[in-house]
């Protein structure tokens, strides 16, 4: 970056003064080179003091979570699971995980991304405004709020006390929609304008224009975006609590009855505490609740992370280069 | 050009990772019996008795006795496994809604029925006897941690005062006259009570209305009714925030009591520390509520006892049954879940998982009248 | 696209226009604006609904409530019950933005412009994984880990800074307190702030920075007068999208703080403040009937709160409208 800011200086008449003129521009005063020093220990500092916390949350999950993260605990559920027996997993709450974040992709990618569409493609006036506006708007629902709507929602419909899976499914997709409309949104007006205007030229509609040349030159864009909604919504606890509430065993369907997910199974885990462990014949260790806790905690980041990374990799490896 | 070529790419390569990872998903084999695997056969009673029910039973409230019921669930279940029982934690007051709704079977509560709730639940069981069965019993300790400090003696004064907020220092003469033995330091004294509505709470509060006289001006209630406190959501909470400071005092369920220093309770005039075994005697030295029918247990809990080595802080948690059900299996069910709790097998398996205190002979006689007097009308 | 320019427009692009805005064209245009129009459905839907479910509550007069409702204070009302819910709500999310937002501004400066580019995008990463740890890790962490650790240090702010309201001792022992939780919160809307920062940061032109840089400008000056006057409506959305989940964060909350229903500004002290999404997580589970209905009417001033927040935020930053890469 020195080596442009020193080099427009060709038609300088003297080399000599040409020399000053460029010590000038090199040499800043103290004053400002030391305010330029302090800002940069300031931003080093800022990104130290962030790091502290991140390393300590991925060591302490990393460290308390791998004693019991094995096959076993991946491909079993709790029922029947008790005290401080030395059994249990979570294979319920990664099928329950799995199929709620699904029903909500599929809900809200859809939604989503017809959504940019009409906002990049179509939209004037007053209803795309309000759209974008309110899709803002949107991407600051507290989840908790999302998981009461999909219980008020089916409490109108089928009475209080209800709870199954695809009001999960709701809750979340309230809370991904937005995610997905703003990140294709952003995909969409990165496609040039030229890509759109040779396809018109050729007589192509613009229906076929919208499908076949800007929704697949962002393709890459618009995975890595729902990805990272996915990874986003997957770790939500609250709403889950009150709408799908908790189970100990396998439940596939996502239509009748409770289901266990992740977050939920970290949270019970925890709160269920120690075991008192009286009956000395029968197998019992005492933190067995808090090592699932961690371990399933664990799970659940490294679902989180294969997704981010993955999503990393679509944007890197698929993505035209634009710029 | 190029753009294309690339992103047909992209799409196949999509495709093949989401078919990818929904074949992984598929073919990963899960287990709904993770027992059998691990570690089964811990239940004598499944040989005892033989596996004639099936069907499955729902029950919900209390979440006290969710520990418990996990237990007992999984002992019955493995006793007859075509039964499946559902418990749902949904909280004292829930349950008994739910009960008496008829939405459940059974229903598990922190507290008996009030006189309106009898009436209702008399219609529901088809204006028969309603069971109220005191089977889980559990001792709520008194934890601290201070350091230096393992055993302490305080009388029900003293622990109201503290939980008041009038005793603010652990060197205060009223603690200090009881426990002449110990070096009590000048730390602040931090009481912490439970965050959430709870049985516990109302258990302990009940106590202190009945044993520490003018030191606890409150009323008994599910409620912390002093703010401004250190709180904590559900026992474990409790324990940990306990845990988690020098000078902190709580309540909690005590089978989670742990490592922590318990407070030993004045009686009469000894000082009793919390056991299952006193617990248990506290309920036995307790009178029935009056007025009620033949099968209602329901208990007017002797907080004030000056019995000698009975223990006074205790949570008594109801199963609610009807006894008389339209439906014969039903009530066969209920039957056979609620005998299996009643047990000698069925208790020791809830003390060994949630440390209750199994209940006494002479109440399991009682009890079992009352159970196997259920049946259809 | 061509509604204004319809008389002046040239032959070819009439005739396109005819044809376009039939069959498959129209029913994807319709079904397009149709999903656009079907967001603002749902975002009405959200409030129509709470309401529908909060109206029991909210009609019911104080008495029902204190009497069917355990919890509920006596002689207090919905508003008198929701008051401090909101206040302590308000509060732990300013306190974390305070700490959050400067943190997270200096964090995204260091990867877009301070470390070595192929360490950057490594960078990256990092914070782009920590953005997705869940809530209810977060919780766990500074229930277990972070409480322990901070409790000298607010012990020796209300020793020192106890003059200043908000830090009014005595610091609690254990430190389940606001400002906890406050830290708590900053940790875990940091990385959202950084991620959305960095991101609109590495978008600032080239011209303009090498412009400023080729008037002498140090680095810092650069940043100051043609990163961030570029990236401020990015940093303040990518605020919000922070103070959204402060706001609404509810695990965190939950197994932190000991929870209390005052007007309190002390954050070293237990028992003093709740929020509404942790009242809401807290009470939940045991409530029934009335119950769910106060707690869905709480829920709904929290909806109404972060509408306010958010719409207050878009009135302040006129949007970027020209974004496209093309133009």
């Amino acid at each position: 970056m020195t080596a442009t800011t020193a080099s427009p200086q060709p038609a300088a008449p003297r080399s000599d003064r040409s020399d000053e003129v460029r010590k000038a521009l090199r040499t800043v005063d103290t004053g400002r080179r030391r305010k330029d020093r302090a800002m940069q220990v300031v931003v080093y500092v800022a990104f130290a003091l962030a790091v502290i916390p991140l390393i300590s949350v991925a060591w302490t999950v990393l460290s308390n979570g791998i004693e019991r993260f094995d096959w076993y605990f991946l491909t079993h559920s709790m029922r029947g699971v008790f005290g401080g027996m030395d059994a249990g997993g979570i294979y319920h709450a990664i099928v329950g995980t799995f199929e709620i974040t699904l029903g909500a992709t599929i809900i809200s990618v859809p939604i989503g991304i017809l959504t940019a569409i009409y906002l990049v493609e179509y939209g004037r006036g007053s209803l795309a405004r309000s759209v974008t506006f309110f899709v803002d708007v949107m991407t600051g629902i507290p989840s908790i709020v999302a998981g009461l709507f999909a219980y008020a929602l089916f409490a109108v419909f089928f009475g209080p006390g209800i709870s199954m899976g695809i009001m999960g499914s709701i809750a979340l997709s309230v809370l991904m929609i937005p995610v997905v409309v703003r990140s294709t949104e952003e995909m969409l007006k990165l496609v040039p304008n030229e890509l759109r205007e040779a396809s018109y030229a050729l007589g192509v509609p613009k229906w076929l224009t919208i499908v076949k040349v800007v929704l697949r030159t962002a393709t890459a864009g618009i995975v890595t975006g729902v990805m990272l909604a996915v990874a986003r919504v997957i770790g939500e606890t609250a709403p889950l609590l009150i709408t799908v509430g908790v189970i100990d065993s396998i439940n596939f369907n996502l239509f009748d009855g409770r289901m266990m997910t992740l977050p939920v199974y970290v949270y019970r885990q925890y709160s269920q505490g120690y075991v008192p462990c009286n009956d000395a014949s029968a197998v019992c260790i005492p933190e067995i609740n808090f090592d699932r806790a961690w371990a399933a905690a664990l799970t659940l980041i490294l679902i989180v992370m294969v997704l981010n990374i993955l999503a990393r990799l679509v944007s890197r490896y698929f993505s035209p280069k634009i710029r | 050009m190029e753009r294309h070529v690339k992103l047909s790419r992209i799409s196949r390569v999509g495709t093949a990772v989401a078919v990818g990872a929904l074949a992984l998903t598929l073919t990963a084999c899960g287990s709904d019996d993770p027992v059998g695997d691990a570690a089964g056969g811990d239940d004598s009673a499944a040989t005892s008795d033989e596996a004639t029910l099936s069907g499955s039973l729902n029950g919900a409230g209390a979440s006290s006795q969710e520990a418990a019921m996990n237990a007992w669930r999984a002992g019955f279940q493995s006793a007859q496994p075509d039964v499946t029982v559902n418990y749902d934690p949904i909280g004292s007051g829930g349950g008994r809604t739910n009960f008496i709704e008829g939405a459940t079977s059974f229903a598990g509560s922190d507290a008996a029925l009030d006189d309106e709730e009898i009436v209702d639940a008399q219609a529901r069981c088809l204006d028969g006897d309603v069971l109220e069965l005191p089977m889980y019993i559990s001792p709520i300790a008194v934890i601290f941690n201070l350091e230096g400090v393992d055993q302490l003696k305080l009388d029900a004064p003293t622990i109201a005062g503290i939980f008041n907020g009038d005793i603010t220092s652990w060197d205060d003469p009223a603690i200090a006259e009881q426990n002449p033995d110990a070096t009590l330091p000048a730390t602040a004294v931090t009481p912490v009570n439970r965050s959430d509505e709870s049985g516990t709470t109302e258990n302990f509060t009940e106590y202190l209305v009945a044993a520490a006289g003018d030191a606890w001006p409150h009323e008994a209630s599910g409620d912390w009714p002093v703010s401004g406190t250190q709180s904590a959501q559900g026992t474990s909470g409790v324990v940990q925030t306990v845990q988690g400071g020098d000078g902190t005092i709580g309540y909690a369920d005590a089978s989670q009591a742990g490592d922590l220093g318990t407070v030993e309770v004045k009686v009469g005039e000894e000082y009793v520390p919390y056991s299952p075994e006193a617990a248990a005697k506290v309920v036995d030295a307790s009178e029935n509520i009056e007025g009620r029918g033949q099968y209602d247990f329901a208990l007017e809990l002797a907080r004030d006892t000056t019995e000698s080595g009975a223990y006074p802080i205790v949570l008594v948690s109801y199963h609610l049954a009807c006894a008389q059900y339209e439906d014969q299996a039903e009530a066969d069910l209920v039957k056979g879940f609620l005998g299996y709790v009643a047990s000698p097998e069925g208790q020791e398996a809830s003390a060994s998982a949630a440390g209750s205190a199994p209940i006494s002979d002479a109440l399991r006689t009682e009890v079992t009248t009352a159970i196997d007097a259920i049946g259809v009308k | 696209m061509t509604t204004t320019a319809q008389q002046d427009a040239p032959r070819v692009r009439t005739r396109r226009r005819r044809s376009s805005d039939r069959g498959v064209n129209r029913a994807f245009r319709i079904t397009a604006t149709g999903a656009g129009a079907l967001i603002l459905a749902v975002l009405a839907a959200v409030a129509i609904f709470l309401v529908i479910e909060a109206w029991p509550s909210i009609s019911a007069g104080s008495e029902t409530l204190a009497e069917s409702i355990s919890w509920f204070p006596e002689d207090a009302n919905l508003l008198t019950f929701v008051g401090p819910l909101v206040f302590g709500t308000l509060l732990g999310s300013a306190l974390a933005m305070l700490i959050a937002v400067p943190l997270a501004i200096g964090i995204a400066l260091f990867i877009s412009h301070y470390a070595p580019r192929r360490m950057a995008q490594a960078l990256g990463y990092v914070i782009d994984l920590l953005a997705a740890i869940p809530s209810v890790v977060y919780g766990l962490w500074g229930a277990i880990v972070v409480t322990p650790v901070v409790q000298p240090v607010w012990e020796w702010l209300s020793s020192t800074l106890g003059w200043i309201p908000l830090f009014a001792g005595p610091a609690a022992n254990p430190a389940r307190v606001m400002l906890t939780v406050a830290v708590v919160l900053a940790v875990m809307i940091l990385p959202i702030i950084t991620a959305v920062s960095r991101e609109v940061f590495l978008q600032t032109p080239r011209l303009h920075e090498e412009a400023a840089l080729a008037l002498g400008a140090t680095r810092w000056e650069m940043i100051r007068t043609a990163v961030l006057p570029f990236a401020r409506s990015g940093i303040i959305s990518a605020s919000m999208l922070g103070l959204g989940r402060a706001l609404g964060e509810t695990m965190a909350v939950l197994m932190i703080l000991s929870p209390g229903a005052m007007y309190s500004f002390a954050v070293l002290q237990a028992g003093q403040q709740q929020t509404i999404a942790a009242n809401i997580a807290a009470q939940y589970p045991e409530a029934s009937g009335l119950g769910v209905s106060t707690l869905i009417a709480t829920g709904l001033a929290l909806f109404v709160i972060t509408m306010a927040v958010n719409m207050a935020a878009r009135a302040i930053v006129a949007r970027r409208k020209d974004f496209s890469g093309a133009n």
